[in-house]
């Protein structure tokens, strides 16, 4: 059994690891509360543009955007969201095991990926694989802003819109509650129609400049409204993990503690009665 | 009847209330809207969007782009939350795939430091190891 000393120090440094874990927990859940806000805000932006769209494919049946057509899948594009920094659980961790679930199975159809990656886990992840990586991009922060994710996304709707990729999913961490997040694929390209059931009469917009140029701008403003809003999501989902990850090592901690304490009392226990043993033993010798 | 407008960026909402005039920055010049417009879709150009709400106040909002919806009691300005151009986006597109290739040339250099790591645990584990033979000789 280890020595007193050995166990007191053992206790302290449990303990600080304890004060940095709990901090950590507290620090998280003060963040999920201002990334739900967050997330709540990015909604009328793209519910509004998803009415525009609905108001835009059906004024236009003529029209067909490249965004909006159906075509056979050669290849796919994949653009994964990803947090930055680890201690968040198996947040990142169940979502590469759906991603690579995905991507078996387009393989044994003979389909390949092309991968955008957002966040540093999913570099860091998706390297070690051999994987076809075309566009990356790291601390976005827990402030993501639009301008940060442009690039990457622009290099997925270019490539699908010069044909290199059929199709482009969009994969983020959904946020359910607290304590439950799930990995989600969601289509980005081609867009989904919007239901003609919602739109009741048939009208027309003026559109300057053209509808074509309109449409353009539209669709990529919504494309990007999506990632924009996974991303955020997946900020919040990232502090909901880190905050249950942090106080599940908290309470740990407080085990350990515990454990550590009960032997050191035991040690010192077992070295008092030694010592009684001894002062006796030497005492009955005289 | 006034107009309900609704300001919106992908980041956050920024103004919604009813108005009496709206006036923009259209691509094709300045439109200024009153209730009961004709539907109409256009982008708009970086510059100032000013309300008159319907207690006579004005308001001003400065966007860096973004699209204009119409219908004739409503107007939705999607403001864009960045400045866009074809080349600023054409710029980031290739900063990310830089950023791509960096992340499929660093494979080597963790390899490395995976490499160096252990080897320098081997190191240290043959040193300990004759440090015990030396104590034992003497």
């Amino acid at each position: 059994m280890a020595s007193g000393k050995e166990i007191r120090t053992k206790i302290a440094s449990v303990k600080n690891t304890q004060k940095i874990t709990r901090a950590m927990q507290m620090v998280a859940a003060s963040k999920l509360r201002k990334t739900q806000d967050r997330m709540e805000a990015s909604r009328p932006y793209a519910e509004r543009i998803r009415t525009v769209i609905g108001h835009l494919s059906e004024a236009n049946p003529d029209y067909r955007h490249p965004y909006l057509d159906k075509r056979d899948v050669k290849r796919v594009g994949y653009i994964i969201v990803s947090t930055d920094r680890g201690l968040c659980g198996s947040l990142n961790v169940n979502m590469f095991r759906t991603i690579l679930g995905d991507l078996s199975r387009w393989q044994g159809e003979g389909v390949e990926a092309d991968l955008c990656l957002i966040g540093a886990k999913s570099h860091a992840f998706f390297r070690r694989l051999r994987t076809n990586i075309v566009a990356a991009t790291s601390h976005v922060g827990e402030v993501p802003k639009v301008a940060d994710l442009v690039g990457a996304i622009t290099t997925m709707t270019d490539a699908y819109r010069e044909g290199a990729i059929d199709r482009l999913f969009f994969v983020y961490n959904r946020f359910v509650n607290t304590m439950s997040q799930n990995a989600q694929i969601a289509t980005l390209l081609p867009v989904e129609p919007v239901d003609k059931a919602e739109l009741q009469e048939y009208w027309d917009y003026i559109y300057e400049p053209s509808a074509g140029e309109l449409v353009d701008g539209v669709l990529d403003r919504y494309i990007e409204s999506q990632v924009y809003r996974g991303v955020v999501e997946n900020v919040a989902c990232e502090m909901a993990a880190k905050m249950v990850a942090m106080k599940a090592a908290t309470e740990n901690a407080g085990k350990f503690i515990d454990q550590l304490q009960l032997d050191y009392n035991k040690a010192r226990q077992a070295a008092i009665t030694q010592e009684i043993a001894e002062i006796v033993g030497g005492a009955a010798a005289v | 009847m006034p107009i309900q407008v609704d300001i919106v960026s992908a980041e956050g909402d920024i103004f919604s209330g009813e108005a009496n005039w709206v006036f923009a920055p259209g691509k094709l010049g300045e439109l200024g809207i009153a209730p009961r417009h004709a539907p109409l879709l256009t982008e708009l150009k970086p510059g100032e969007v000013r309300v008159e709400t319907s207690d006579g106040e004005e308001q001003f909002f400065y966007i860096t782009g973004g699209v204009l919806e119409v219908q004739p009691y409503l107007v939705t300005v999607l403001a864009d939350s960045a400045l866009r151009g074809d080349e600023l986006d054409e710029e980031a597109a290739l900063a990310a795939r830089e950023q791509a290739r960096e992340v499929l040339a660093g494979r080597s250099d963790e390899i490395d430091l995976a490499q160096a790591q252990a080897e320098l645990v081997e190191a240290e584990a043959r040193y300990r190891a004759a440090q015990k033979l030396k104590g034992k000789r003497r």
